[in-house]
C-alpha cells in the first residue's frame, strides 16, 4: 500500500467532511449530493481494503496484519451507518452525522497507513 | 405524539451528531481494548483493562443518548467526566502506570483532546434537551 493511495482518500474524505459541514452551514439535512458522495467514498474504502489485503500478502515488511485489516474493514463499515442515521434525522445535524463519520474515516485511513508503516502498535 | 408535553428526546437533532460521535469512541475503545487484551494482555494490565472500562462506558453513554436514557446517560457520562480527568492527572504523575496508552491517557491528547471535551457536551446536552421541554 503506497503512501499517495493512502493520502488521496485522507482527502476525498476531508473533502466530504467540508461538503457536509457546508450542509450543516447552510442548515440542509442530508441530500442526495451527499449521497452519492458518501458512496463514493465507500467504493474507494473497498479498493482499499481489497489492495491492501493484495499489498499485505506480498509485503516483506513486518506489519500487524490483524490490526491492519480490521482497520481496514471498520472503515467500510462507517458510511452506510452514516448515510443511515443522516437520512432519518431531518434536520441540519443528519449532515452533522456525516461530517462526524467523514472525519472519522480520515483518522482512520491515517492510521491505517501508519500500522502499514509499523508507526502505531 | 405531543411534542409540547415530552422533551426533546437525546437523539434527535444535535444530539444525533452526538451520538454519531459517541458511536465512534464506543467502537474506537472496545475495538482496542479487544486488541489489546487479546494480543498482549500482560504487557500492561492496568491499561488493557481501563481500556476494556473505558470501552463498556461509551458502549453504554451511545445506548443511552441514541435511546433517550436520561439517567443512564448522565450516569455513564459522569463517569466518563471522571475517567477522563483522573486518569488525565495519573498519566501526569505517574507514567509507570500507564506504558501504554489509553483512550484516557494525557486527557485524551492521543485522540485530539475529544474524549476531555465529549462528556461536557454531553452532560450539558441532557441538560439543554430537558430544559427545552419547558416542565
Amino acid at each position: 500500500m503506497n503512501d499517495p493511495v493512502a493520502y488521496a482518500v485522507t482527502a476525498y474524505a476531508l473533502v466530504a467532511a467540508a461538503y457536509a459541514g457546508w450542509h450543516l452551514w447552510r442548515e440542509a439535512p442530508f441530500s442526495n449530493g451527499l449521497f452519492y458522495v458518501v458512496s463514493v467514498l465507500e467504493l474507494l474504502l473497498i479498493a482499499l481494503l481489497v489492495g491492501g489485503s493484495i499489498a499485505l500478502a506480498g509485503t516483506e515488511r513486518d506489519v500487524d496484519g490483524v490490526l491492519f485489516i480490521s482497520y481496514l474493514v471498520t472503515t467500510l463499515v462507517i458510511p452506510p451507518a452514516a448515510i443511515l442515521w443522516g437520512v432519518a434525522e431531518k434536520s441540519r445535524w443528519g449532515s452533522g452525522v456525516v461530517v462526524v463519520a467523514m472525519l472519522t474515516v480520515a483518522v482512520l485511513v491515517i492510521r491505517v497507513l501508519g500500522i502499514w508503516q509499523g508507526a502505531y502498535v | 405524539m405531543s411534542e409540547s408535553s415530552r422533551s426533546t428526546p437525546t437523539s434527535s437533532g444535535f444530539g444525533r451528531a452526538l451520538v454519531a460521535l459517541y458511536a465512534v469512541f464506543a467502537l474506537a475503545a472496545a475495538a482496542r481494548s479487544i486488541y489489546q487484551l487479546s494480543a498482549k494482555a500482560s504487557e500492561a494490565p492496568v491499561a488493557y483493562t481501563l481500556s476494556a472500562v473505558a470501552g463498556i462506558v461509551y458502549v453504554v453513554a451511545t445506548y443511552a443518548l441514541a435511546t433517550d436514557r436520561r439517567q443512564l446517560a448522565v450516569a455513564t457520562i459522569g463517569f466518563e467526566l471522571a475517567g477522563v480527568l483522573g486518569v488525565g492527572v495519573l498519566t501526569l504523575v505517574d507514567g509507570e502506570l500507564f506504558p501504554d496508552a489509553t483512550v484516557w491517557s494525557d486527557f485524551g491528547a492521543g485522540y485530539g483532546f475529544v474524549p476531555l471535551v465529549l462528556p461536557f457536551v454531553g452532560l450539558w446536552w441532557v441538560r439543554h434537551t430537558r430544559r427545552r421541554s419547558g416542565g
